[in-house]
C-alpha cells in the first residue's frame, strides 16, 4: 500500500484546496486504510472545505449532514414516507387487498425515505460523507453514527440490514462546542486544522483571486493575521479573508494604507459582532496597517 | 530516511505514548505497523502516526515533542511526571498536637482499608454508624478545618461528599424529567407503530419531547501558595466528581491554568493526586486568577460549558492582577456559564468577610458563595446544589 501524502496535496491544490502535511498525510492514510477522519479545529479554518476539496480530487459525490441539537435517525439514516403508505393502504383496501399484502407493499423501498447516511452507503461508487459540526448533535447520535462507521451497515426492523456497496470517505468536522467521546475518537483518524501561516493564505486568496496583484493580497493576508491575534471574540476566518480581499479589490482598493476610511468600513466582512468592531477603532487598524505596509 | 523500525521499537513508543495518557488500543498500533511497512520517510512516518495515534487537540499538540523524546531521545520524556518519593506532601503532615487527639498516622493508615479508596467510597458499615468509634470519628472529621486533613481516609471523605454533591443534582433533573412530558410535535414513526394494533388508525398520539440531559460541572481549582493547605483535599474531592456519573472537567490554576480531567482519571487515586500535586508544583509564584480564567475563557469555555454547566471556582480570592482584570474575565466567563459558584475556604472565618479586591469584585458575577473550610461544609453544599 502507498501513503504519498504529497501526491495527495498536490492534487487538492490543483483543486483549490492549500492543504498543510499533516492534513494530507491524515486523509491519505483514511483513503488508505477506510477510516473516517475526524478534523477539529476553530471555526473558519476551512474544515467543512476538506470534504468539498476530497470529493472534486477523487471525482466522487458529495454527501453531506449537517448536525444539529435533536438531530434523530429518521433525519440522519432513513424514515418511512409514512403520508404515502397511508394513502395506499386506504387505495388498496377501497381495491379489497388483503391485508397481509398491503402491509407487504407498503414496507418496500419505494416508501422508504434515504437520509445521508443511508444514502451514503447505498452508492456504487464510494461517495465523501461530510458530516458536519458532529459537536452539535447530541451524545445519543453520536453513539449510533458510531455503529454505522464501524460497520457501514443500516439495519431496517421491515427490510433487513442494508450493507455498503462501496465504503464511503468518511470526514466529520467539530468546532469543540462539547467534548466527543472516547469511543469516536477512536474510531477516527485525527487532524488538528490551524489557521493557514500566513504564505498559505496568500496563496489561498490568489487561488480564489487570480487575476489581483500579489502585492495587495499580500497586505491582506498581513493585516488579517495580525487581526486574529487581537483579543477578539471570534476570529476571521479564512473565507471571511477572501470575502473580504474581493470586497476590496472590487472597490478597486490596489494598497492598503492608501484608504483608512474604506478599509474602517469594509471591516465589517471580517468582523461579525459588535463588540469586535467597537474593538478595532481606526487607530487600531492603522496600527496593524503600520506593520504591513 | 528511516529504515524499516523494528516492531519492538514502535511498540515502544506506543507504549510511551500511553504513559502520556494517549488511549491507543491494539487496532491503531497494528495499523502504524501497517502503514511503516509501507515504507515511509522519516517526515511521512511522523506526520502518519500523528494522524493515526493521537485523538484530541491537547494530543495533537503534544505528539511532536513525546516523538522527538523517544526517537531522538531529546526534550521532554513524558508529559505528566511520574510518581516521585521527592515529594513534599508530607509537609502537610498535621501538626503534633493532633496525634493527642487522634490516633497516630501509621495506626490510621492500617485501619483504612485501600479498597476503600478505589471508589472513594466508604463501605456502609461505617456510613450507617455501625461502629460508635467510628462514627464519632468521622463527626470530628467533618468539622476539622481542611486545611488541617492530610491521610487517606479523610480524602476518601472528601471524594465521597463530591458523590454525593453530584448525584443530589442528578435526582432533581430525574424529577423534572417526569414533568416535561409535553413534546413538541407528533412522532410519526412511533405513533404509526404503536397504532398498528388499531389498523392503523392513530388512535394514540405519541409526541416528541425534547429530553432532559444531565448538567455537568466544570471545576477550576486554585492551587496557588495561599490555598496549598487545602490543595490536596480538594483535588480529592475533584476526584470524587470525577469518579460520578455526572460530566465533570477539571482545571488547575496559579500562573497557569492546567486540564487535569485526564490525569484525575488515573486508575489508582492515591498516585492521581500525587501526579496532580507535583503538576500543579511545576508552576510559579504567585496567584493570577484573572490571566488563568483568561486563559480558561479564550481556550477552553467553548468546549466544555454548556447551557448545562455548573461551574464551579475554588479560591480564596487572592490575586496578584488588578481587581478589574477578574471582573471582567469573571463577567465572560458568566456569559457563557449558565450557573456560576464560588468556593472559599475563607468564608468559614469568624472575621472573614470577602475584602480581599478580587474577591469583592467578582461578587456580583457568582450565583452562589459559599464555604469551603470543612467538608461538613462541602456537604452542606448539596442543599444548595439541588437547588441552583
Amino acid at each position: 500500500m502507498s501513503f504519498d501524502h504529497r501526491a495527495l496535496q498536490q492534487r487538492l491544490d490543483a483543486a483549490g484546496y492549500i492543504a498543510e502535511d499533516s492534513l494530507a498525510m491524515a486523509l491519505t492514510l483514511a483513503i488508505a486504510l477506510q477510516r473516517p477522519l475526524l478534523l477539529e479545529g476553530e471555526a473558519g479554518v476551512g474544515k467543512t472545505e476538506v470534504g468539498k476539496a476530497l470529493a472534486r480530487v477523487l471525482g466522487a459525490r458529495l454527501i453531506r449532514l449537517q448536525c444539529y441539537e435533536g438531530l434523530d435517525a429518521g433525519a440522519a439514516i432513513y424514515e418511512w414516507n409514512y403520508q404515502r403508505q397511508l394513502l395506499a393502504i386506504r387505495a388498496h383496501e377501497a381495491e379489497g387487498m388483503k391485508a397481509d399484502a398491503v402491509e407487504r407493499h407498503v414496507f418496500t423501498e419505494e416508501y422508504l425515505l434515504r437520509r445521508p447516511l443511508l444514502e451514503a452507503i447505498s452508492q456504487q461508487k464510494p461517495p465523501v460523507l461530510l458530516i458536519d459540526e458532529i459537536d452539535r448533535a447530541d451524545e445519543e447520535f453520536e453513539a449510533y453514527l458510531l455503529e454505522v462507521l464501524s460497520d457501514f451497515q443500516v439495519t431496517i426492523p421491515e427490510l433487513g440490514t442494508i450493507k455498503a456497496t462501496a465504503v464511503p470517505h468518511v470526514v466529520l468536522t467539530s468546532n469543540g462546542t462539547r467534548a466527543l467521546s472516547d469511543a469516536l475518537r477512536r474510531r477516527c483518524l485525527y487532524a488538528y486544522v490551524e489557521f493557514p501561516d500566513e504564505a498559505k493564505e496568500v496563496r489561498i486568496l490568489s487561488v480564489h483571486l487570480p487575476d489581483a496583484d500579489q502585492r495587495i493580497l499580500e497586505q491582506i493576508t498581513g493585516f488579517v493575521q495580525r487581526l486574529r491575534r487581537e483579543d477578539l471574540e471570534k476570529k476571521p476566518g479564512v473565507a471571511e479573508t477572501i470575502d473580504w480581499a474581493r470586497a476590496l479589490i472590487g472597490i478597486g482598493l490596489d494598497r492598503l494604507d492608501r484608504d483608512p476610511a474604506t478599509l474602517q468600513a469594509t471591516l465589517m466582512c471580517l468582523l461579525k459582532t459588535d463588540a469586535d468592531l467597537k474593538a478595532i477603532t481606526p487607530e487600531v487598524s492603522a496600527r496593524l496597517i503600520g506593520k504591513v505596509a | 530516511m528511516t529504515p524499516m523500525l523494528p516492531s519492538e521499537r514502535v511498540a515502544g513508543f506506543v507504549a510511551h505514548l500511553r504513559r502520556s495518557g494517549y488511549r491507543i488500543g491494539p487496532a491503531e498500533a497494528e495499523a502504524t505497523l501497517g502503514f511503516l511497512a509501507g515504507g515511509a520517510d522519516a517526515i511521512a512516518a511522523r506526520l502518519g502516526m500523528k494522524a493515526l495515534l493521537t485523538g484530541s487537540r491537547e494530543q495533537w499538540e503534544g505528539f511532536d515533542e513525546l516523538f522527538d523524546a523517544y526517537w531522538h531521545g531529546r526534550g521532554l520524556h513524558r508529559v505528566v511526571p511520574a510518581k516521585d518519593a521527592s515529594t513534599d506532601l508530607r509537609e502537610l503532615k498535621p501538626p503534633p498536637v493532633w496525634d493527642r487527639v487522634l490516633p497516630s498516622q501509621q495506626d490510621r493508615s492500617t485501619d483504612v482499608p485501600q479498597a476503600q479508596l478505589a471508589d472513594g467510597d466508604a463501605p456502609t458499615s461505617q456510613r450507617d454508624g455501625a461502629g460508635r468509634l467510628i462514627a464519632s470519628r468521622r463527626e470530628q472529621l467533618a468539622r476539622r478545618d481542611i486545611a488541617r486533613i492530610a491521610d487517606a481516609a479523610e480524602l476518601a471523605e472528601a471524594a465521597r461528599i463530591a458523590g454525593d454533591l453530584a448525584r443530589a443534582m442528578r435526582y432533581r433533573l430525574s424529577r423534572r424529567r417526569r414533568a416535561a412530558r409535553k413534546g413538541r410535535g407528533l412522532d410519526l414513526r412511533r405513533t404509526l407503530r404503536r397504532n398498528l394494533v388499531h389498523g392503523m388508525e392513530p388512535l394514540e398520539l405519541l409526541r416528541k419531547r425534547r429530553p432532559e440531559r444531565p448538567v455537568n460541572i466544570v471545576l477550576l481549582l486554585d492551587v496557588s501558595g495561599s490555598m496549598k493547605p487545602y490543595a490536596r483535599a480538594f483535588l480529592a474531592f475533584a476526584r470524587g466528581l470525577a469518579g460520578s456519573e455526572i460530566r465533570v472537567e477539571v482545571f488547575l490554576f496559579h500562573t497557569r491554568l492546567a486540564r487535569i480531567t485526564e490525569a484525575l482519571r488515573d486508575s489508582d487515586p492515591a498516585r492521581a493526586v500525587d501526579r496532580l500535586m507535583l503538576l500543579s508544583q511545576g508552576f510559579g509564584g504567585g496567584t493570577r486568577i484573572a490571566e488563568s480564567l483568561a486563559a480558561f475563557n479564550a481556550r477552553y469555555a467553548k468546549a466544555v460549558i454548556d447551557s448545562r454547566s455548573v461551574v464551579v471556582v475554588m479560591s480564596d480570592g487572592y490575586d496578584t492582577d488588578p481587581p478589574e482584570r477578574l471582573a471582567e474575565e469573571l463577567a465572560r466567563l458568566k456569559q457563557r456559564a449558565p450557573r456560576l459558584v464560588w468556593l472559599n475556604p475563607l468564608l468559614a472565618w469568624r472575621d472573614y468577610a470577602p475584602v480581599a479586591r478580587g474577591m469583592q469584585a467578582s461578587l456580583p458575577f457568582v450565583d452562589l458563595f459559599g464555604s469551603a473550610a470543612t467538608l461538613a461544609d462541602l456537604a452542606a453544599l448539596e442543599d444548595e446544589f439541588a437547588r441552583l
